[in-house]
């Protein structure tokens, strides 16, 4: 137990002091991670042994991070994806394992071991890759979006490449490492639901497990959930969460179908559901970490005395790998129109090898593919790989982009579909209206509601919306709120509505905040937080109401409406002096004296505002549509004549 | 005020922006010009409450008022006609005391569907542009304001397909900026049936 506090400790520390200095320095956090590792490890040594345990454990970090990247992608984008998906992967995937398994041959590997090199190399790293475009917020860029296709593309591939392997083993190696087979035996009888199916017995299998988890994640999951959420009990939630992801990798595992791929697939199925972002919200730290444990261990793995051994070697091959794949990239770019910015985007951003590498490389080599020098060597190659690439995202931040930002600028004048979402915080019967005029106009919403049973609701109509608590920095986080454009507050709770409201301002003063008060005296707290925009509650329909009672009593339409604005705009122009009043009085005496009297004095103009015949002062109703006092015409005629 | 220029007042008018292909370029062009204050009328007044007074001291701090429109039913769309019902006030333009507007120069920069043969006595809308805008003309002459021909663009719906837009937008702002630097005759314009027609009394910077 005290070991593992250690190094629990020690893991964090190094993460807590590498993470903020590297991001300081604009390096991103993935390569503060894995300086991290490198100093824990290696260098200091103070962590050695266990690294390989735990990045295997970190790995689910990307499982968790395809979950989260399906969440974001409705099953109708990942239709549309699929030329780019199929095409754009599989070319990269084939020329790139092609190319390097002809240099390898060159190099006078055997064609085996070099068709090994060529899988090993030809997949990038998914961790490293996503994560960057999550921090840089590159995620909607055209090269990044094509990048994900081939990300996805090879995750899938690698199922395939695990098939493929065993059968390029070479019998010598074999021969060797006889010692090792027992061990490698060990491996093979993992748990397996399939071990020793015939051919189509698995694929009937594989097929039934994806309609399962596609037609139980539909169906299932929402009774679940809604269960769940009506506990009210957060962590509970966060446990449902956590099941669903670890039960959907346990199954795949069990059919030797690959966790990430079945995950992702899950999250495709529930992006169209009212969770999303409670789950996204809830995975989101999971993940984080884990991705990062991931990285530190990348980096603690770099086994310095084999890479000082081979320094020339494995800096030349490295270099050679990164500038052939980012070249197979670069030709893509051209047959799938790619261009500007986005070409290099994607270029560089998939120009290394993955974490798949490392898992490919150790499968090799068990089934006596690849000798254990040759292992060792790719490995470094691969982790040098992953260490040189937050460095072709900042080439691509500080040279690559400034170039094209002109251009772009120019474009985005006119183009609304960029725009951030409008957040709406509670779909009762004040956020339902607003949301409805948003959409009906086109405008994109994300609508939250801590109620299910509201959230039910409004699916019922149509009505897109997420269950989740809106006061949570997380939920809100995971909504959009980073790139949202305004986010409207229309929840019940008067003070968690002034919260959300200082929150926001203070986090993300860019987002217009529109508050809905329940009365004047919390809607001055409202504008004290910081709300943009404040509307009482029942001040229109009531004016509503009020110019109906004028008209029944007699007031011409036309004239009940002037006075209902002349009304408005009175209390428009003493707005401001009654705030501050509130605002400079004690917490205690908010509503004392000063303020009173200021209300009487406002009372007061309102009345003077609606007077029209009675008075002789210019009140502002009266103003309009005067007429011009008698006989003005006939002295118009006489001047006239003068002249 | 500035002895040396002009202050010109752009009231614009138009409820259909997003639809606009000729007026909008006019007046976005018209926002680039120093010493040119602009007013989206149907922007700042949604509702039609005009606010009377703040549009009075718009007009008393500028000498060319210029009202920006597209021809509906040969005269202004509703909120210009709104905006002389209330803003032009017995006691502030005209009748007693109501001498604020003496002397200042005003004319409407236009855009109509019709072609200019049209506009003619000939063509079937029987009346040239200028007589059409003729209640505007005695409004001006009521006042004690000069009138100016307007400035219009005709066969507006074809314009932009015809590449005449860009063109006319350059006109229009090398008139806006010779009537701004008093670099042209306002009493040469008076008499012409359209302001196009002056674009050749501008007198040219010297260099």
């Amino acid at each position: 137990m005290t070991e593992i506090f250690i190094q629990s400790f020690i893991y964090l520390c190094a993460a807590v002091i590498a993470v903020p200095i590297a991001k300081r320095l604009g390096l991103g956090s993935v390569l503060g991670y894995l300086i991290a590792g490198l100093v824990i490890g290696p260098i200091i040594g103070l962590v050695g042994q266990e690294t390989t345990t735990i990045q295997h454990f970190a790995e689910f970090g990307v499982v968790m991070m395809l979950f989260l990247v399906g969440l974001e992608l409705e099953p109708k984008m990942l239709w549309e994806m699929r030329t780019k998906l199929l095409g754009l992967g599989g070319l990269q995937v084939g020329l790139t394992t092609a190319a390097i398994m002809l240099i390898a041959m060159e190099l006078g590997q055997p064609w085996k071991v070099a068709l090994t090199i060529g899988l090993i190399f030809s997949l990038s790293s998914t961790a490293i890759v996503l994560q960057t475009f999550n921090e840089k917020g590159l995620s909607k860029k055209e090269g990044a979006r094509s990048a994900f296709s081939v990300l996805l593309f090879q995750d899938i591939a690698v199922i395939p490449m695990l098939a493929l392997i065993p059968l390029l083993a070479l019998p010598e190696l074999a021969a060797q490492a006889q010692s090792m087979a027992h061990e490698a035996a060990k491996h093979h009888e993992k748990l397996s639901l399939v071990a020793g199916l015939p051919g189509w017995v698995y694929g009937l299998v594989v097929i039934a497990t994806i309609v399962v988890l596609v037609v139980g994640g539909h169906f299932l999951s929402r009774p679940l959930f809604s269960f769940v959420a009506k506990s009210g009990l957060r962590e509970v939630f966060t446990a449902a969460a956590l099941m669903l992801v670890i039960g959907i990798a346990a199954l795949m595992s069990l059919v030797d179908l690959s966790p990430a791929l079945g995950t992702f697939l899950a999250g495709v199925v529930l992006a169209n559901s009212e969770f999303r972002h409670e789950l996204e919200s809830n995975i989101e730290p999971f993940k984080g970490l884990l991705l990062g444990l991931f990285f530190i261990t990348v980096g603690a793995s770099i086994d310095f005395a084999v890479l000082l051994d081979q320094l020339g070697i494995v800096i030349g091959l490295t270099l050679g790998l990164m500038l052939i794949k980012a070249v197979v990239l670069l030709v893509l770019t051209f047959g799938f129109r790619v261009i500007n910015s986005d070409r290099w985007l994607f270029t560089l951003s998939l120009a290394q090898a993955g974490e798949f590498g490392f898992v490919l490389a150790s499968y090799s080599l068990q089934n006596h593919v690849i000798s254990p020098e040759l292992a060792q060597t790719l490995s470094l190659v691969v982790a040098l790989s992953m260490f040189l690439t937050p460095g072709l995202f900042i080439l691509f931040d500080k040279f690559i982009l400034p170039r094209y930002q002109e251009s772009k600028n120019a474009q985005e004048a006119d183009t609304v579909d960029e725009q951030g979402p409008v957040i709406i915080a509670g779909s009762g019967r004040f956020g339902q209206i607003v949301n409805r005029l948003l959409i009906a106009n086109g405008i994109k919403t994300v609508v939250l509601d801590h109620e299910i049973g509201q959230v039910d609701n409004m699916r019922k109509i149509k009505i897109k919306s997420f269950y989740g608590d809106a006061t949570q920095p997380d939920l809100l986080h995971t909504a959009g709120i980073d790139h949202a454009q305004q986010l409207v507050i229309a929840i019940d709770d008067k003070e968690r509505a002034v919260d959300l409201v200082s929150y926001v301002k203070q986090r993300y003063p860019q987002v217009r905040v529109l508050a809905r008060a329940y009365d004047r005296g919390h809607g001055y707290e409202l504008q004290n937080a910081g709300a943009d925009f404040v509307i009482s509650e029942t001040y229109h329909s009531a004016l509503e109401l009020g110019g109906e009672a004028l008209k029944t009593a007699g007031y011409h339409p036309f004239w009940s409406e002037q006075q209902k604005q002349a009304f408005l705009e009175t209390e428009a122009a003493n707005k401001e002096v009654l705030y501050q009043s509130w605002k400079t009085s004690t917490e205690d005496s908010k509503y004392g004296t000063h303020y009173r009297d200021l209300f009487m004095a406002l009372e007061e103009q309102l009345g003077k505002a609606m007077d029209t015949d009675r008075s002789d002062r210019h009140s502002r109703v009266e103003r309009g549509w005067t007429p011009p006092p008698k006989g003005y015409a006939e002295r118009l005629a006489e001047e006239d004549k003068a002249v | 005020m500035d002895p040396d220029i002009n202050k010109v007042l752009i009231l614009f008018a138009h409820p259909s922006q997003r639809r606009s292909e000729v007026n909008l370029p006019l007046y976005r062009a018209s926002q680039e010009i120093a010493q040119v204050t602009t007013v989206d009328l149907y922007g700042e007044y949604p509702t039609f409450r005009i606010n009377i007074e703040r549009e009075q001291q718009r007009l008393l701090a500028h000498d060319i008022i210029v009202f920006m429109f597209p021809l509906y039913w040969y005269s202004t769309p509703a909120i210009l006609k709104e905006w002389q019902d209330l803003v032009l006030e017995y006691g502030f333009a005209y009748g007693e005391h109501g001498n604020a507007l003496q002397g200042k120069s005003f004319f409407c920069a236009i855009t109509a569907g019709g072609s200019e043969s049209a506009y003619q006595h000939e063509g079937y809308n029987h009346f040239t542009i200028r007589e059409l805008l003729q209640p505007l003309e005695q409004t001006a002459l009521l006042t004690g304001m000069h009138y100016l021909p307007p400035f219009a663009l005709f066969g507006a719906r074809s314009a932009i397909e015809e590449q005449r837009l860009a063109r006319h937008v350059e006109d229009w702002t090398a008139m806006l900026e010779a009537i701004r630097d008093k670099r042209i005759d306002i009493a040469k314009l008076e008499s012409l049936a359209k302001l196009n027609d002056g674009l050749g009394f501008i007198k040219q910077v010297a260099e």
